[in-house]
C-alpha cells in the first residue's frame, strides 16, 4: 500500500503546484496585468472584459480614489485631482519636469534636505491631500494586484514590474518603492524592450541582432539584443525617458491654442483640450483629415481641422529625436545597421504611420508589428515572471540586461568620474580606493550620480553619503574601499569598508527620491482606515508566505543535493532549522516567525556555496572548481 | 568536506575555462560565458533561499567582469601582464616615444577639428585608421605574449600603453559622434 504524503497544516505545498506570479506593464497612458496560464502568455481583463487599465488616478474629498476608466471618466470635470500619465513624475524633482504652465496639476515642490542635496521628489497636491507619484502609482498597481488575484483565484508570489530601459536608479527605486506599497513583491524590474523581446523571441524562435524601438505614452527606448540559442544578451540601451506620446497630443494642443488665439487655459480647458488632441492623434493613424471640436469654459467654440500632413509636419522633430538615441546605441553595440535583423515596435505610440515610416526608413527594412504594441511588454514580463517563480524549471534560456546610464562620481571642481560605464551587463560591481587628504580625517563623503556628462550638475544625483568612523591615521594612510554593486533589477548598492582595520560600513544607495521605511508605513498607515491592524495582519501574512517559499526552497535543495553536499550532522541542523521554522509558522507571532526564517537562511549559507560550485562545475563540462585551482 | 567558498581572487581564465593566453577563441569564451551564467544568474535563484540569492549575485557580477576583462583585448592584456607580475604603469609612466605622443596629439586635434565642423566623414575616416592601427597593436602585443621567440613582457607592457592611448582616442571619437548627433 502507498503511503499517503501528509504535510502539515499551511506549510508545505504539493511539489509543483503553481506559484501566482504575474507581468505587470506599468505605462504612462495604460497599465496591464499577465499571467502565464497553461503554459500560454495571457493579459488579464477586468469584470468587464477591459485589458487596459488607463493610468489614471483620481483622489475624491472623502479620501476614496477612483483608478482607472471611472477615473478618466473623470477627468475633464476634476482636473486637478485627476492624476494621469504620473509615469512621468517618478523619481524626478520639480524642475526636471520642465515647463508646467499647461498642467492642470498642483505641483507641490520639495525642497531639498541639505547643502548640494538634490531636492525631493515632486508631488501633487489634491483635494485629498500631498501625493506623490509613487502614491499614486501604487494605486494603479493595488488595482491590477486586485484584478490578478481575482482573476487566479490566490494570493501572489510575486510580480516582475516593468520600466522603461532608460529609466535611471531614482526612477526604478520609485517604482519599487510603489509596489512595496501597493503589497507586491517584487520578483524583478525588468526593462520594458527586453520583455517585448521576450515575447518576440520566444514566440518566433529568432536568431540574430534585432532593435527594439518602444515609444509609449511618456518614454521612449531603443534596445538593440543578440538572440542566439535561447540568449537574450542586451548590447546596449538608449532612448529618452521624457518622450512619447503624450507629447504628440501636446504639439496638437499648441496648434490649437495658436489657431484659436487662446490665453493660457484653466486646467478643466486644458485637460479638455488635451483629451480632444490625444483624440485627433488616434484618428490620424487611420484616417487623412480629422475635426476637433470642443466647447471651452468661457463658451468659446473650438473647431479646427486638423490634416495628418500638417500633424506629421508639427511633430516631425519629435520623431527625429527618437533616432539620435537609435544611433547612439548602434554605435555603443559596434553595429551597423545593416547588420540589424529585424526591429520590433512596442508601446501604442508606433502606431502613427509617421513613427512606422520613419523607423523603416532608418532601417531599411519594415517593423515587426504582428503583437499588438500595447500588449507585447505586459506579455513577455509574464514569462520572466514565470520563469523567476520556479514555475517552468527546465526552461533554459537567459536574460542579461544592461545598465543603461553611466554611473559615477564627484571628483574635484564639480566633474564626474565615471565608475561604472553605460551598458555594462548586470549585476555588475566595480570597486574604488580612497584615502584621507588631512591628518586625523574620521569622515569623507561620496556623491554618486548617474549620466554620461561631464559636469556633475547635468547628471542626476542619486545619493550624497557620508563614510564615519576612519579610524584617524596621518594623511593618506587610511584606505578606504567602495564598492558599487548594481543588482540584476539595474539597482545600485554601495558598501564601504576601512581596509586598514577591516571596519565595513554597508549604505544601500537611497536616491534622494527614493523612500525610507519610515515613510512606507507612514503612507500605508494614510492610505488605509484601519492601518494599524490591518497592516499587522498583511506583515504576518507576508511573512508567512516568504517563511513557506523558504522552507520550500531548502526542501527542494535538500531533495537535490542533500545527500551528496551534507555532513549528516549538518543535514540534520538544517532539518531542526526547517522544523523550527515550521512550529512557530502556523502561529502569530510575527517576531518568532522573522527569528526562524534569519537562523534558517543563517543554517544554508554553506550549503547554498556548495550548491553553487556545483553549478559552476556543471557548466564547465564536470570539471570541478577545486580542479582548476592553481 | 571544505566547503568551497565564493572566491572573488580567481583567475579570470580559470573562471570562463579558456587558456591564459592573449590570444583567445572568442566563439569558446561566449559559449562559456553564457553556459556560466545560465547556472549562477539571479533569475535562476529568484524563488530561492536569500543566501542562494546573495551569492547568484556575487558569481554573476564575477562571471561579467570576468567576461569583459578577457572579450577586450586591451583589457585582456593588461590583465595578462597582471597575472604575470607586470604592472603596465598605463598612470605613471609616461616615458612614451615621442614621434607616437605627436602623432597622438596630431590624431587629437583632428578629431576635435571635424568635431568642430560636424564632419561625420572625417570622424569615420579617423575611426577606420584608428581601427586598423589598433589592430597592427593588437597583433604585436600577441608575439610579446604568447610567442616563445618574442615573448617580452616589458614590450608588451609598453604596447598596452599605446593601446590605451588608442581606446582614449576612440572615446573621444566616440563623444564627438554623440555631440554632433545632439
Amino acid at each position: 500500500m502507498a503511503l499517503l504524503q501528509i504535510s502539515e497544516p499551511g506549510l508545505s505545498t504539493l511539489p509543483h503546484q503553481h506559484r501566482l506570479a504575474v507581468g505587470i506593464d506599468l505605462g504612462t497612458t495604460n497599465s496591464l496585468v499577465a499571467t502565464v496560464r497553461n503554459g500560454i502568455s495571457v493579459v488579464l481583463n477586468d469584470e468587464q472584459g477591459r485589458l487596459l487599465l488607463p493610468s489614471v488616478v483620481r483622489y475624491l474629498e472623502d479620501g476614496s480614489v477612483q483608478v482607472g476608466e471611472s477615473a478618466q471618466a473623470a477627468q475633464n470635470l476634476d482636473p486637478s485631482n485627476t492624476i494621469v500619465s504620473a509615469k512621468r513624475f517618478m523619481g524626478r524633482g520639480l524642475k526636471d519636469i520642465g515647463d508646467v504652465s499647461g498642467s492642470p496639476y498642483r505641483f507641490v515642490d520639495i525642497p531639498s534636505t541639505g547643502s548640494g542635496q538634490a531636492p525631493g521628489m515632486v508631488q501633487l497636491r489634491t483635494v485629498a491631500g500631498v501625493k506623490s507619484p509613487v502614491e499614486v502609482s501604487a494605486e494603479i498597481l493595488k488595482q491590477l494586484r486586485a484584478r490578478a488575484e481575482a482573476s487566479l483565484g490566490g494570493e501572489l508570489v510575486g510580480a516582475v514590474i516593468t520600466v522603461p530601459a532608460y529609466f535611471d536608479d531614482a526612477q526604478r527605486q520609485a517604482t519599487k518603492d510603489a509596489a512595496r506599497l501597493a503589497g507586491i513583491n517584487v520578483l524583478r524590474l525588468l526593462n520594458e524592450p527586453t520583455a517585448a523581446a521576450i515575447a518576440y523571441g520566444l514566440d518566433n524562435a529568432s536568431e540574430g541582432v534585432y532593435a527594439v524601438y518602444d515609444l509609449g505614452g511618456g518614454t521612449f527606448d531603443i534596445s538593440i539584443l543578440r538572440l542566439s540559442r535561447g540568449v537574450f544578451e542586451v548590447l546596449a540601451a538608449n532612448g529618452d525617458s521624457a518622450l512619447g506620446g503624450d507629447d504628440f497630443d501636446h504639439r496638437i494642443y499648441c496648434w490649437l491654442l495658436a489657431q484659436n488665439e487662446l490665453p493660457p487655459l484653466n486646467p478643466h480647458d486644458t485637460r479638455l483640450l488635451l483629451t480632444r488632441a490625444r483624440a485627433a492623434k488616434e484618428e490620424l493613424t487611420e484616417h487623412a483629415e480629422t475635426r476637433i471640436t470642443a466647447v471651452l469654459s468661457g463658451g468659446e467654440i473650438i473647431d479646427n481641422l486638423l490634416t495628418q500632413q500638417v500633424f506629421h509636419e508639427m511633430t516631425r522633430n519629435l520623431v527625429s529625436r527618437t533616432l539620435q538615441p537609435l544611433r547612439r546605441a548602434l554605435r555603443d553595440a559596434q553595429l551597423t545597421v545593416e547588420e540589424v535583423k529585424g526591429v520590433v515596435m512596442v508601446g501604442g505610440a508606433t502606431r502613427m504611420p509617421q513613427v512606422q515610416r520613419a523607423v523603416a526608413e532608418f532601417f531599411g527594412q519594415t517593423p515587426l508589428t504582428n503583437l499588438d504594441p500595447d500588449k507585447v511588454v505586459a506579455l513577455g514580463a509574464a514569462i520572466q515572471a514565470n520563469v523567476l517563480a520556479g514555475n517552468r524549471s527546465g526552461d533554459d534560456w537567459l536574460l542579461l540586461d544592461v545598465l543603461p546610464l553611466s554611473l559615477g562620481i564627484e571628483i574635484m571642481g564639480g566633474l564626474t568620474e565615471k565608475i561604472v560605464p553605460r551598458n555594462s551587463t548586470i549585476p555588475t560591481a566595480r570597486a574604488q580606493e580612497f584615502t584621507t587628504y588631512k591628518d586625523g580625517q574620521t569622515a569623507m563623503s561620496v556623491h554618486v550620480v548617474q549620466g554620461e556628462r561631464e559636469l556633475v550638475a547635468d547628471c542626476r544625483s542619486l545619493a550624497r553619503f557620508e563614510l564615519r568612523g576612519i579610524p584617524p591615521m596621518v594623511a593618506g594612510a587610511a584606505r578606504i574601499r567602495v564598492t558599487y554593486q548594481v543588482d540584476a533589477d539595474g539597482l545600485l548598492s554601495v558598501s564601504a569598508r576601512e581596509m586598514s582595520r577591516g571596519v565595513e560600513a554597508h549604505i544601500t544607495v537611497k536616491p534622494s527620491y527614493g523612500l525610507s521605511d519610515e515613510e512606507v508605513t507612514r503612507m500605508l498607515a494614510e492610505s488605509n482606515a484601519h492601518a494599524a491592524d490591518d497592516m499587522r495582519a498583511r506583515a504576518l501574512r507576508e511573512q508567512q508566505v516568504e517563511a513557506r517559499q523558504l522552507l520550500e526552497a531548502v526542501q527542494n535543495a535538500l531533495d537535490e543535493d542533500g545527500t551528496a553536499l551534507l555532513a549528516p550532522d549538518e543535514r540534520a541542523a538544517i532539518q531542526d532549522g526547517m522544523a523550527a521554522l515550521g512550529a512557530v509558522l502556523p502561529g502569530s507571532d510575527l517576531p518568532a516567525i522573522k527569528r526562524a526564517v534569519s537562523k534558517l537562511n543563517e543554517l544554508t549559507v554553506a550549503f547554498a556555496q556548495r550548491r553553487m560550485d556545483n553549478n559552476v562545475a556543471r557548466a564547465l563540462g564536470g570539471k570541478k572548481l577545486s580542479d582548476l585551482e592553481m | 568536506m571544505a566547503a568551497p567558498v565564493f572566491d572573488p581572487t580567481q583567475d579570470f581564465f580559470q573562471l570562463l575555462g579558456i587558456p591564459a593566453r592573449f590570444q583567445i577563441e572568442g566563439a569558446l569564451l561566449d559559449e562559456h560565458y553564457r553556459a556560466l551564467q545560465s547556472q549562477v544568474h539571479p533569475d535562476k535563484f529568484a524563488h530561492q533561499t536569500e543566501a542562494e540569492q546573495r551569492l547568484a549575485m556575487q558569481w554573476a557580477t564575477r562571471v561579467n567582469e570576468a567576461y569583459q576583462t578577457l572579450r577586450s583585448p586591451l583589457n585582456r592584456g593588461r590583465y595578462l601582464l597582471k597575472l604575470r607580475g607586470v604592472d603596465t604603469q598605463e598612470e605613471t609612466n609616461t616615458a612614451m616615444p615621442v614621434d607616437f605622443l605627436m602623432e597622438q596629439m596630431e590624431r587629437r586635434e583632428a578629431v576635435e577639428e571635424a568635431a568642430r565642423r560636424s564632419d561625420v566623414d572625417a570622424l569615420d575616416a579617423l575611426q577606420r585608421r584608428l581601427q586598423s592601427d589598433t589592430r597592427s597593436l593588437q597583433q604585436q602585443l600577441a608575439l610579446q605574449l604568447d610567442d616563445e621567440n618574442h615573448y617580452n613582457p616589458a614590450a608588451a607592457a609598453g604596447t598596452v600603453r599605446k593601446l590605451r592611448f588608442m581606446e582614449k582616442l576612440a572615446e573621444e571619437i566616440s563623444a564627438a559622434f554623440d555631440e554632433i548627433d545632439n
